[in-house]
């Protein structure tokens, strides 16, 4: 058997941010995830507390004090929550932007998220400080309707938002989001035939915000657009607007994250998905990697599983039951499967909170409510409780989850 | 049917167009195109269309009678990363050598010139079977800039490469001459697929793969074996690499019903083995002989404590590394094993360059077309070698090896060449 300290199963956010905080607490930490990280189909921004109850939530550490006791936060505490976003502050530097009240961060669907953490890339573009925004849309690129998102933000935040479409030089109909980046990255004369083109419309707008296409490094492709913009004598702040998948913004934090971990020593395992476990009653004793074919097992000695939620397959269902596929944890949930949902599409659905019940020291809990393994540990969407997409809360959740169960793996390590 | 021809029954074959069913994968797609974002060939070639277009639109497309696969799948380089990509395990590789095939198949001629130089480079072992007859003649020949110039000019093989050198005696012929295995054990064997790589380029790696086996008291087998296939899926040569499959599976089942395991010390054979076979082909034991194919360098960490004798070891004669992970061996989940297993010896340091693929991608960089993409994909790895301090590559893929060598310049070496020099004493040969 594979020997390593700390095990953390699936490569999201939750996870890295385990594998990272054991890591920094000296354990020797063994990444598995069974594709690429999900954050590559994210947008990017971390959303700690952005609604309560249907209500826009300015200061989020204020509002944590009204969950219900069974949220993920209530359970592991508003410290947990602090010291996950000091290490991801310390992971990104001056790359992100943001502080303890949520921004409005306009999205390519015309609407606003309340985010606590931002790209420094898409800083320019929070709305609710009334300047006049112009938004550029792709016209390859049907997931950004510039016209028709600067229609919907020009109805609810303050100051002129317009949209306008422009066709890319030089490229194929259906060119990838990480062609665009590299020409803008790399390539000059397509940067100055895009401002050529842009340049005309700007029309005494304050800010230009683009897909989020500029690349590893967006702060160069910033600087060099805002300085072409100059020169045409249009003087403006350029921002990236985040996208949906694939995402750019999301794989460089994804790029950040597994530098962080290749720099900690954490032995990174991609493509693998972990099919089986055993276990002597109170303690995961070995994980089974399945590796194309072959089993191949590990024996750890603390495990946090980070394997995301419903959608995410961290969390599975059958017509009449919910389960957690790996170690098959509990997961409370109504008996009849027809409670499982209501009838509204925004209604208060029983599916959204589905997950595993953890303690305040980050372990999975059983039926009645008792550790289920002492060394298993569960972060991230695998936990439920809260509806955390409608309370826009899913990274705070994988933040401060990550961070209990990995130093407290760590620190479960040290002390054998 | 008698048992006589059972050897001719292939069950894959019961499926109308000889195909696996690909529909569950297509219907599994919903097109997020993250599979295209970490396409490698996608981000430098504006004409590539990307894997979500190769796999599961292709596959749509062609469920008309009148509609052909469409010749951009010949650009995919095979390096699989879109499998690893996918957040709904659309089988992207199996569906792009599904369709290479039926390209290869349906839309190629026979008689041109390109047909014929694939099949040349993917039937490598072939090739190198004879040159390796008088290699220092086929050496001297290949590597004349007038056959080289020949090569590009009628067969489309690039004269930019070096052609790789052949030994001047092969793995085989070493294994032979010191009279096969020098351990016997009943409960420790290992079956060895070397390929033909390590046979008739580099044995040293092979014998490195033999001597670190015997170390830990293993029992080494080397079977009869052909190529393990990739560079014929790789080519839409499926019929070829199902031959090549075949008889390799049947050779190593058999073994393995002697309690023997199989490893490889080549990423890309590993793959084949333990996902390409099972996912193309359905003879009677692909799955029982995939189950039992191991990474080399995975096994030792599975059955012996290779961290703790690598610890134990004060005293090492190599130099540091900058190692990069072949694309082939991500997808099995082996990305940090090299950088994590020599972490434990104090004189060495192995230091990853990154992520990106190297760009050869086995045969592809050899086409004179493929050449410049192939050393745009490359050019990040080759910029993070130059800033890495290590003068000397690390890699498990050899072609990954000729890509590094080819573009820094440095000396290439692989990891299993590094733990017999920690464990048997040697010098890491020059």
């Amino acid at each position: 058997m594979i020997a390593t300290e700390v095990l953390v199963v699936g490569g999201g956010l939750a996870g890295s941010v385990a594998a990272l905080s054991a890591a920094r607490e000296g354990a020797r930490v063994t990444l598995v995830s069974k594709s690429e990280s999900t954050l590559k189909q994210a947008s990017g921004l971390v959303d700690v507390l952005g609604r309560v109850d249907g209500d826009l939530v300015a200061d989020p550490f204020a509002a944590i004090d009204d969950l219900p006791d069974e949220h993920p936060y209530s359970v592991v505490g508003t410290d947990a929550l602090r010291e996950g976003l000091a290490l991801f502050d310390d992971v990104t530097g001056d790359r992100y932007r943001g502080g303890d009240r949520n921004a409005l961060v306009p999205t390519t669907q015309g609407t606003v998220k309340p985010t606590l953490r931002y790209p420094a890339s898409v800083a320019p573009g929070v709305a609710g400080d009334g300047r006049e925004t112009l938004l550029v849309g792709i016209s390859t690129d049907p997931d950004f309707d510039a016209k028709r998102a600067a229609e919907s933000l020009d109805a609810t935040v303050p100051g002129d938002v317009r949209g306008v479409t422009v066709r890319f030089p030089r490229l194929r109909d259906d060119a990838k989001r990480t062609r665009h980046a590299k020409l803008l990255a790399e390539d000059e004369a397509f940067r100055d035939a895009l401002v050529e083109k842009i340049a005309p419309k700007v029309e005494g707008a304050d800010r230009v915000g683009f897909p989020a296409v500029f690349g590893e490094d967006p702060a160069f492709v910033r600087d060099e657009l805002e300085a072409r913009f100059d020169a045409a004598g249009e003087p403006v702040s350029v921002f990236e607007v985040p996208t949906g998948p694939p995402s750019i913004p999301g794989t460089r934090l994804r790029n950040l994250l597994r530098h962080e971990l290749e720099a900690a020593g954490v032995e990174l395992v991609t493509g693998v998905p972990v099919v089986d476990f055993e276990a002597d009653g109170e303690r995961v004793e070995s994980v089974v990697v399945d590796r194309n074919g072959a089993r191949v097992p590990y024996a750890p000695e603390q495990v946090v599983l980070a394997t995301g939620g419903l959608v995410g397959e961290g969390i599975d269902s059958e017509r009449d039951r919910v389960y957690e596929p790996v170690f098959d944890l509990h997961v409370p949930h109504p008996e009849d499967r027809y409670d499982w949902s209501e009838e509204p599409a925004f209604g208060e659905h029983a599916f959204a909170r589905f997950g595993v019940r953890i303690d305040a020291d980050g372990r999975a809990l059983d039926a009645e409510g008792s550790v289920a393994y002492e060394n298993l540990r569960a972060a991230g969407a695998v936990v439920g409780g809260a509806d955390t997409a409608m309370q826009k809360a899913a990274s705070g959740v994988s933040l401060a989850t990550g961070w209990r169960a990995g130093t407290r793996a760590a620190t479960a390590v040290n002390q054998t | 049917m008698s048992t006589d021809n059972e050897d001719d029954f292939e069950p894959i074959q019961v499926f109308p167009e000889g195909d696996a069913d690909l529909r569950p994968g297509a219907d599994s797609c919903y097109k997020c195109s993250t599979c295209d974002s970490s396409c490698p060939v996608a981000e430098v070639d504006d004409e590539f269309p990307g894997p979500k277009f190769q796999g599961p639109e292709q596959w749509r497309l062609t469920r008309k009678e009148d509609q052909e696969i469409d010749d951009s799948i010949m650009k995919c380089s095979n390096c699989m990363r879109c499998d690893g990509a996918c957040p709904s395990d659309v089988p992207l590789s199996q569906m792009h050598n599904t369709a290479r095939a039926q390209y290869v198949e349906e839309s190629m001629s026979k008689l041109s010139v390109e047909y014929w130089r694939n099949r040349l480079l993917a039937n490598y072992g072939t090739m190198a079977r004879f040159g390796s007859m008088f290699p220092r003649l086929t050496n001297a020949v290949m590597g004349n800039s007038l056959v080289q110039a020949v090569n590009d000019q009628f067969l489309g093989i690039t004269s930019e490469r070096e052609f790789p050198a052949f030994a001047t005696e092969t793995f085989r012929e070493w294994w032979a001459a010191r009279g096969g295995a020098a351990v016997k054990s009943e409960d420790r064997r290992v079956a060895y697929f070397h390929g033909d790589y390590a046979n008739y380029n580099t044995p040293e790696v092979g014998k490195a793969m033999v001597r670190v086996f015997e170390h830990f008291g293993y029992e080494v087998a080397v079977p009869e074996q052909r190529c393990s296939g990739t560079p014929m899926f790789a080519n839409g040569m499926l019929d070829d690499a199902r031959r090549a499959a075949r008889f390799n599976v049947e050779t190593f089942a058999d073994l393995v019903d002697d309690g023997y395991d199989v490893v490889c010390s080549c990423t890309s054979c590993s793959m084949a083995l333990r996902q390409e076979y099972p996912e193309l082909f359905d003879f009677a034991d692909t799955e029982r002989v995939s189950a039992h194919t191991y990474d080399a360098v995975e096994y030792l960490r599975i059955h012996e404590d290779l961290d703790g004798e690598l610890a134990a070891v004060d005293d090492v004669d190599a130099p540091d590394f900058a190692y990069h992970a072949p694309c082939h061996a991500r997808n099995q989940g082996l990305d940090g094993q090299t950088t994590a297993v020599l972490s434990n010896l104090d004189d060495v340091d192995a230091h990853d360059v990154g992520e990106s693929c190297s760009g050869i991608s086995g045969t592809y960089g050899w086409k004179s077309e493929n050449y410049d993409t192939s050393m745009a994909i490359g050019e990040e790895m080759f910029e993070h070698m130059d800033e890495a301090e290590p003068e000397t590559g690390l890699t498990e893929c050899p072609t990954c090896a000729m890509q590094m060598e080819h573009g820094s310049g440095s000396p290439v070496k692989h990891t299993l060449q590094v733990i017999e020099a920690a464990l048997t004493d040697r010098s890491l040969p020059a």
